[in-house]
C-alpha cells in the first residue's frame, strides 16, 4: 500500500492530490482476497473429502484388493478398479506417444523454421484445437475415426502383425474401429495444443546467442535442435507432457464415445477398454442412492484424483525446477 | 450419502424457482429415458387442455428412483420395477404407463431387414462370445432360405447403464440357463464379448459402421430409424416379427392379476404370436404425499394420459397403451393407496 502511494503520488502531473480511499475498504478488500485464496483450498479439501468418505465403504468391502481387482460385475456387485486404472493408463500413454513427436515438430517448426507469416496462422490453429469441446472429439471420433480405423487400419495390422509372437498380442481381436488406440489417437489429438504450446515456450526461451553460437561452428539445424534447443529446455519439456498426460487421464466424454466400454483386461491395442472417468459416466445415473455401485464409482473417482494429483504433482516440480535455475 | 442430498436440495431449489416462474401447479418428475419422449408428448399436449404444466427431468431410472426416495420430485419414473422390499420402506406406490419392446438390430452382408430369425439361447449365445460367425450352424437352422456370409459376429451393447440393457438381459437370462448363471440381469452386466457404445443412438451408429454388428435398441428407436431388425422365435416356438400386434400380444399374455405391484413380466410369455422381448415402464408414487393436492395432479395427468387422447400419443410414438383392465387396476390403486393425512387423494 505504502508503496502505491508512493507511486501514485509521484505521478508527473502532481496536480492531482491523491486522495487515500483505502483505509475502510482496504482491509475489506484484503479479507476478500484471503477469502478467495481459502475458498479454494477448502473446495479441494472438501472434494477430497466427500469423494474418500463416499467411497469407504466400497474399500472396506474389498479390501486393498479393490485398487487391483478386474472384476466390475454390477449383478453380483463385485467391484475392482483393476480394469479402470489400467484403462486409464494405458490410453494415457499411448495419447503423450502420439502427441510427443507431433509437438516436438510443431513446436520447432514454429519456432524456428516457419516463414513468420505461417507462424501466426499455424500458431491459432493449434490453440483452437484446445478450444473444441471434448463432445465434439467424441463425435468426430465416433463417426468418422472409428469406422477409418476398422475398416483401413485395424484389419492389416491384425493379418501382419497379430501373429508374431510377443509384440502380436498388441494387435488381436476382432476390427471394431473403437478400443484403447481409438481413444489414444484422440486423446492425443486433444493434449497436443498444451503440450505444443509450452515446447514452444521452452524453445523461445533458449538464449539465441547459444544457437548461434552453434550454428556459427558450423552446426546444422538438427544438430542444434538435438543438441542446444532440446537439452537446455529438457526438464520443462518433461513436465510439459506430464501436463499432457494429467489432462488425458481425466477426460472423459470423448473416451467414453470411442474406447468400446468393456470391462475386461486385455492387452491389445485394438480391444474395447475402459477408463475410471468413462466408467463413472456410464454407470452413475443407474446407481442408486446408498449401493455398494454408487459408492464404488466414489472410491473410483478417488482413485482418479490421486492418480491425477500425482502426475500434476511431478510435473510442477519438474516446470519449477527449470525455471529456478 | 450427504452429498447427494445436498444435490437434492439443490435441485429442489431450483425446481422451485423454476416453478415460480411458470405455474404454482406444475408437476415435476424425473426419471427413466425410454419412456420420456411419451412424458414429454404428454406434459405439452395435457398443458394445453389443462394447463397444468409437466416438468419431466429424463436422467435415468437409477436417477428418479433417487429422487422420489428423497421426494425432491413429484413422481420418479423407473424403466425397472422397484423391488417389493424397497417399495414397502420408502412408502411408494407403483404403477406401469406404457410398454415398450426391445428389437435386436443387425449389419449382415446381405441380409435384409426382417429377413434374419433369432433365438433366445443363439442371442444368449452370441453376447456370451460362444457363437462368433455368422454361418455358424445353429444361426443357419433358423434361417434355411437365407444366405450366410462367413464373417464374424461383432456383439454391441449399452455401455450406459439403462433399462433397454435391463429388459434385454432379463430376456437373455429367461432363455438361457446358462446366460442366467454367468451374467445375470442388470442395467449394467459384465459383457463377457463385444464393445459397448453409449445410449440408443450409440449402438446403433456402432452396429452401422461395423460389419457383423448386432446389438439391440428400443423398438421405439429402432422404428423411428428404421434400422434392420430381426425376427425372434418364441416360447410357443412361432417366428414373431417385432411390430405393434406382437407386443400386444405379450402385454395381454402377462399374468397382471397375481403381480404385486404390477411387475408382471411380459418377457419370454407362452404367447402364441407374442414379441418375447417386452417390458412396461413404471412410475413411483408416495403413499404418503406432503402435499396431498399436488399428488392429485400427478394422478389427474396420468388418468388423462391412460385415455383416448394419451392413447393416440403414445401410439403415434410406438410406445404401447396398457390393456383396460390394468389401467382400471391402477386407478383402484391410487384411490386404495394413496393417502394424505389418512384421506384418500383420488376417487374414481
Amino acid at each position: 500500500m505504502a508503496h502505491m502511494d508512493a507511486t501514485l503520488g509521484a505521478s508527473p502531473s502532481g496536480q492531482l492530490a491523491h486522495k487515500p480511499t483505502g483505509r475502510i475498504s482496504d482491509p475489506i478488500f484484503v479479507g476478500l482476497l484471503w477469502a478467495s485464496g481459502l475458498f479454494v483450498l477448502v473446495l479441494l479439501g472438501l472434494i477430497i473429502a466427500m469423494l474418500f468418505h463416499g467411497g469407504l465403504p466400497a474399500l472396506k468391502e474389498f479390501g486393498a484388493a479393490f485398487l487391483w481387482s478386474t472384476s466390475w460385475n454390477p449383478v453380483t456387485e463385485k467391484f475392482g478398479a483393476g480394469v479402470m486404472v489400467f484403462g486409464t493408463l494405458f490410453s494415457a500413454i499411448i495419447a503423450v506417444i502420439v502427441a510427443l513427436p507431433l509437438s516436438f515438430g510443431i513446436a520447432f517448426f514454429l519456432t524456428e523454421i516457419a516463414p513468420m507469416k505461417l507462424r501466426r496462422p499455424i500458431g491459432v490453429a493449434v490453440q483452437l484445437l484446445a478450444a473444441i469441446p471434448s463432445i465434439i472429439y467424441g463425435m468426430w471420433g465416433f463417426f468418422i475415426v472409428v469406422p477409418l480405423i476398422a475398416a483401413y487400419i485395424q484389419p492389416p495390422l491384425i493379418e501382419w502383425l497379430g501373429p508374431l509372437p510377443v509384440i502380436g498380442a498388441l494387435f488381436q481381436g476382432p476390427p471394431l474401429g473403437a478400443g484403447m488406440l481409438t481413444a489414444g489417437l484422440i486423446l492425443a489429438l486433444m493434449i497436443l495444443p498444451f503440450i505444443t504450446a509450452m515446447f514452444v515456450e521452452v524453445l523461445e526461451s533458449v538464449p539465441p546467442m547459444i544457437k548461434e553460437s552453434a550454428y556459427g561452428v558450423g552446426a546444422t539445424t538438427y544438430e542444434v535442435y538435438r543438441n542446444v534447443s532440446v537439452p537446455y529446455g529438457r526438464t520443462a519439456m518433461v513436465g510439459a507432457v506430464m501436463l499432457g498426460l494429467g489432462r488425458a487421464l481425466g477426460e472423459t466424454m470423448a473416451v467414453t464415445f470411442v474406447i468400446g466400454n468393456a470391462t475386461r483386461m486385455s492387452a491389445s491395442l485394438f480391444a474395447p477398454g475402459s477408463t475410471i472417468a468413462s466408467t463413472i459416466a456410464n454407470e452413475f445415473p443407474e446407481a442408486p442412492m446408498g449401493s455398494l455401485k454408487l459408492q464404488a464409482l466414489l472410491q473410483l473417482g478417488f482413485i482418479l484424483f490421486v492418480i491425477s494429483f500425482i502426475v500434476l504433482a511431478l510435473s510442477r516440480l519438474l516446470v519449477r525446477s527449470k525455471l529456478k535455475s | 450419502m450427504k452429498f447427494t442430498q445436498i444435490l437434492g436440495v439443490a435441485v429442489l431449489l431450483s425446481g422451485t424457482m423454476l416453478a415460480g416462474f411458470a405455474q404454482a401447479a406444475d408437476i415435476n418428475g424425473a426419471g427413466a429415458s425410454f419412456p420420456a419422449p411419451a412424458y414429454q408428448a404428454w406434459g405439452a399436449a395435457y398443458k394445453e387442455k389443462a394447463s397444468v404444466g409437466v416438468n419431466y427431468q429424463s436422467i435415468g431410472s437409477g436417477g428418479g428412483q433417487n429422487q422420489i426416495i428423497n421426494r425432491t420430485v413429484d413422481f420418479g419414473a423407473s424403466d425397472a420395477p422397484m423391488a417389493d422390499d424397497k417399495l414397502a420402506s420408502n412408502n411408494l406406490l407403483q404403477f406401469p404407463t406404457v410398454i415398450g419392446s426391445v428389437v435386436a438390430i443387425v449389419n449382415v452382408e446381405g441380409v435384409a431387414d426382417g429377413h434374419l430369425t433369432l433365438s433366445g439361447p443363439v442371442l444368449a449365445d452370441i453376447y456370451q462370445g460362444k457363437i462368433t460367425k455368422w454361418n455358424d450352424p445353429r444361426i443357419a437352422e433358423l434361417n434355411k432360405d437365407v444366405k450366410l456370409p462367413a464373417a464374424a459376429i461383432v456383439p454391441v451393447y449399452r455401455s450406459d447403464s439403462s433399462g433397454t440393457s435391463y429388459v434385454f438381459t432379463s430376456y437373455l437370462a429367461a432363455a438361457s440357463a446358462d446366460w442366467k448363471s454367468n451374467v445375470g440381469a442388470a442395467t449394467s452386466v459384465q459383457w463377457p464379448a463385444g464393445a459397448g457404445a453409449k445410449g440408443n443412438e450409440g449402438v446403433a451408429g456402432t452396429v452401422k459402421n461395423t460389419k457383423g454388428a448386432i446389438g439391440y435398441v428400443e423398438y421405439v428407436y429402432a422404428a423411428a430409424n428404421k434400422l434392420a431388425t430381426t425376427n425372434l422365435l418364441n416360447k410357443a416356438g412361432k417366428v414373431v416379427k417385432p411390430d405393434v400386434s406382437t407386443f400386444m400380444a405379450a402385454a395381454s399374455a402377462a399374468d397382471w392379476k397375481t403381480a404385486k405391484n404390477f411387475n408382471a413380466s411380459m418377457i419370454d410369455t407362452a404367447g402364441a404370436d407374442a414379441w418375447p422381448i417386452v417390458s412396461a415402464t413404471f412410475i413411483l408414487l408416495p403413499k404418503n404425499p406432503a402435499n396431498g393436492a399436488q399428488s392429485a395432479e400427478v394422478m389427474k395427468f396420468f388418468d388423462w394420459a391412460y385415455g383416448k387422447d394419451g392413447d393416440a400419443i403414445a401410439e403415434k410414438l410406438h410406445y404401447i397403451p396398457l390393456p383396460d383392465a390394468v389401467v382400471g387396476d391402477i386407478r383402484k390403486a391410487w384411490q386404495d393407496e394413496v393417502k394424505a393425512d389418512g384421506k384418500a387423494v383420488w376417487s374414481n
